[in-house]
């Protein structure tokens, strides 16, 4: 199978879609609801807000950090463009996506200050602001909610409506934002030098120094990049649900993290693949849907999942993607020769 | 590189670091005094004592973990789980009117729990190399989903008198579960500076390759770190259910952030190789006093947790500048010495 790695599918990525599609025909064939459209445009517009942090989070792993405030980070943006946009009477998307961006960036930029400037481990730096962006929070707002949004940011805006035997099938606006940033983010990883500079980064810091990579820069850009996927994630999540909870988003950071992790990234850097992400995210709403749809307590999802990332480490690392990639092995070492 | 060279030679000054920390503690409670007119009594210093314990455990089960370069995320939920063995073992054998015997099995149950735990993680950590943040983390999500499952969110409560003593009771006038925290304490101490472990724990932090090829299994030395952080998460998890004479997972999630930063505090590197126990333990105080005080100044919970972040963020930021000050006079003084032998 040469073509395969052509395509970007690894033997990590190889193995989830083959889970996938056991788990989709098993689930086809077990219930009568999960094959219908309605219900796999549920999974896509519910994955899509996981999937746009998924790709940011790609991004600063990939550049060798960690970071488990950005979902946190997101409410916060959430409330800074809420309470922008009424102050400027108003506003329209381009106005949300604009400041939703700009808030994100500069969270991101917070930790990356931290991390960059002061040489504090990422996952500690990131663990304080976690703590300090959702305490802060908290305690400004009392925990209130805002539901009067502005009308556009509200009003749901749908791409594709389907009627089928099964019921109304929706594709939300949050799927195509999904898309655009999973472009985007490919593009910026694969397409351009600043991308190759992160993987480097990512797998040597001190060799990607010496060959003159801008060291700052990077954690700027990658920090950034994911501070800016939250804050629009974080308006996506908020036109879906249409308000704005400050709780709403906290522990959203560990699913996102471990799926990403699912997906073949590594932690310390310098590997990890869009695709993967994007896998290891339906991966674990397919799980999600599935026990929900088979009757299974949702109490056990958790617990599944966490198991499933452990067993996939163990694997990866030891025994079975060797097994797995063993065949792919001699074009890889004829890749890197 | 420039850590390790700043560390080294605060080992060298060792009561500096410590009496640093006690002038530190000192002006805490002093300020604390001034800002709150109740502080300074002796229910401060009683509730101090009680609460001291539960955050000073979870702190020595981060602690071996971060000196070998770690990190352990799992502390709070294992030691729910450990938490939730014990109740089991309890409500299996009579409950409330459970006798000597089940108490000693059901403590039996929540340390094996805890150990068992730490030593999946270890080994896992151990034999494929993944990084220990990765492995913690998911047996986190495992073990939290596993609570939950077997809890579904609820609490567990009704244990026998004799294990609300070991919470709530005092012994000579001193908290029980403070008692407990200075038995376990000692041991660390004694195992971080005098057994082979605790010498391959730190080497470990340096240099893991290096250590290997110097000869020691640093596979099982690794994964006993974990194990042995596991079983003190399992104390952290008996103390916890005796002193709220219950059990819910979730309990005492918030002390993460404040494990971690009792640690840092306390002068552990950051990547890994150098610490010890007693500049934790009185960073411990510290903190403890901290929290307290602003209890008693009626801070709002979330706010505390903000300024727990801040309060992070701040220690990590001295270290750094105390770090770089030293570190330049301290490179003067090399390139000189060493001429350009090195290079």
């Amino acid at each position: 199978m040469p073509d395969l790695r052509k395509l970007g599918i690894g033997s990590i990525e190889a193995l989830l879609i083959l889970v996938i599609a056991v788990m989709v025909i098993g689930l086809s064939l077990t219930t009568s609801t999960f094959l219908t459209l309605p219900n796999l445009f549920d999974l896509l517009n519910q994955s899509s807000v996981n999937i746009i942090f998924a790709v940011g989070l790609l991004v600063v792993l990939i550049a060798g950090g960690i970071d488990i405030s950005f979902a946190v980070g997101a409410s916060v943006v959430q409330y800074l463009t809420a309470l922008t946009v009424m102050r400027l009477g108003g506003g329209n998307w381009a106005l949300g996506f604009l400041a939703s961006a700009a808030f994100g960036f500069l969270m991101g930029a917070i930790n990356a200050t931290f991390i960059y400037r002061f040489r504090i481990v990422s996952i500690v730096v990131t663990i304080a602001t976690f703590n300090v962006f959702f305490g802060g929070l908290m305690f400004l707002t009392g925990g209130v909610s805002i539901y009067d949004l502005p009308d556009w940011w509200m009003n749901r805006v749908s791409l594709i409506t389907l009627k089928t035997s099964s019921g109304v099938a929706d594709l939300a606006l949050p799927v195509a934002v999904m898309f655009a940033t999973v472009v985007a983010t490919w593009f910026l990883l694969r397409r351009t030098t600043t991308g190759r500079q992160l993987y480097a980064m990512g797998d040597n810091p001190e060799a990607a120094r010496r060959v003159g990579i801008n060291i700052g820069a990077m954690h700027y850009i990658a920090f950034g990049w994911l501070g800016m996927m939250a804050g629009i994630a974080g308006l996506m999540q908020a036109h879906y649900v249409q308000e704005v909870v400050p709780n709403a988003l906290y522990g959203r950071e560990l699913d996102v993290l471990a799926a990403v992790v699912l997906g073949g990234a590594r932690l310390g850097g310098g590997r990890g693949t869009i695709l993967g992400a994007i896998l290891g995210i339906l991966l674990t709403a397919i799980t999600a849907n599935g026990l929900n749809l088979l009757g299974i307590s949702p109490y056990a999802f958790k617990m599944i999942i966490g198991a499933v990332i452990l067993i996939a480490i163990t694997l990866s690392s030891g025994g079975f993607a060797k097994l797995v990639g063993s065949r792919f092995a001699s074009q890889r070492v004829k890749a890197f020769s | 590189m420039k850590t390790s060279s700043s560390q080294r030679s605060a080992i060298a000054f060792v009561p500096a670091d410590v009496v640093g920390l006690l002038g530190f503690l000192a002006v805490v409670v002093v300020a604390m005094s001034f800002a709150s007119d109740r502080f300074f009594s002796a229910d401060t210093f009683v509730s101090v004592a009680f609460q001291l314990p539960e955050l000073g455990l979870f702190t020595l089960a981060m602690l071996m973990p971060l000196i070998s370069g770690g990190f352990n995320l799992a502390v709070t939920f294992t030691a729910n789980i450990s938490g939730l063995a014990m109740a089991w073992v309890l409500h299996a054998h009579g409950g409330a009117d459970a006798g000597a015997g089940v108490i000693i099995l059901g403590i039996a149950a929540a340390l094996a729990t805890g150990a068992a735990s730490g030593w999946v993680m270890g080994a896992i950590i151990a034999r494929t190399g993944a990084s220990p943040i990765l492995v913690s983390l998911s047996m986190m999500i495992f073990l939290r989903g596993l609570g939950e499952f077997m809890t579904h969110g609820g609490d567990i409560s009704g244990f026998p008198p004799a294990v609300l003593v070991m919470g709530n009771g005092l012994l000579l006038g001193v908290p029980v579960p403070l008692w407990i925290f200075a038995g376990c304490a000692a041991v660390w101490h004694v195992v971080m500076t005098r057994s082979r472990l605790g010498f391959a724990t730190r080497m470990i932090g340096s240099n893991l390759e290096a250590t290997r090829y110097s000869g020691i299994a640093t596979t099982r030395a690794v994964t006993r770190i974990y194990m042995l952080s596991g079983l003190m998460c399992g104390v952290a998890g008996i103390v916890m259910l005796a002193s709220f004479n219950s059990v819910r997972v979730g309990h005492g999630e918030a002390f993460l952030l404040i494990s971690v930063l009792a640690c840092f505090l306390g002068r552990v590197d950051p990547f890994g190789g150098f610490g010890r126990v007693v500049p934790v333990v009185i960073a411990l105080v510290i903190l403890q006093v901290i929290a307290s005080g602003l209890n008693l100044l009626g801070a709002n919970q979330h706010l505390a947790t903000a300024l727990w972040g801040v309060f992070l963020l701040a220690v990590m930021l001295l270290r750094w500048a105390w770090a770089n000050g030293f570190f330049q006079s301290l490179v003067r003084r090399r390139v000189t010495a060493s001429g350009g032998v090195t290079q």
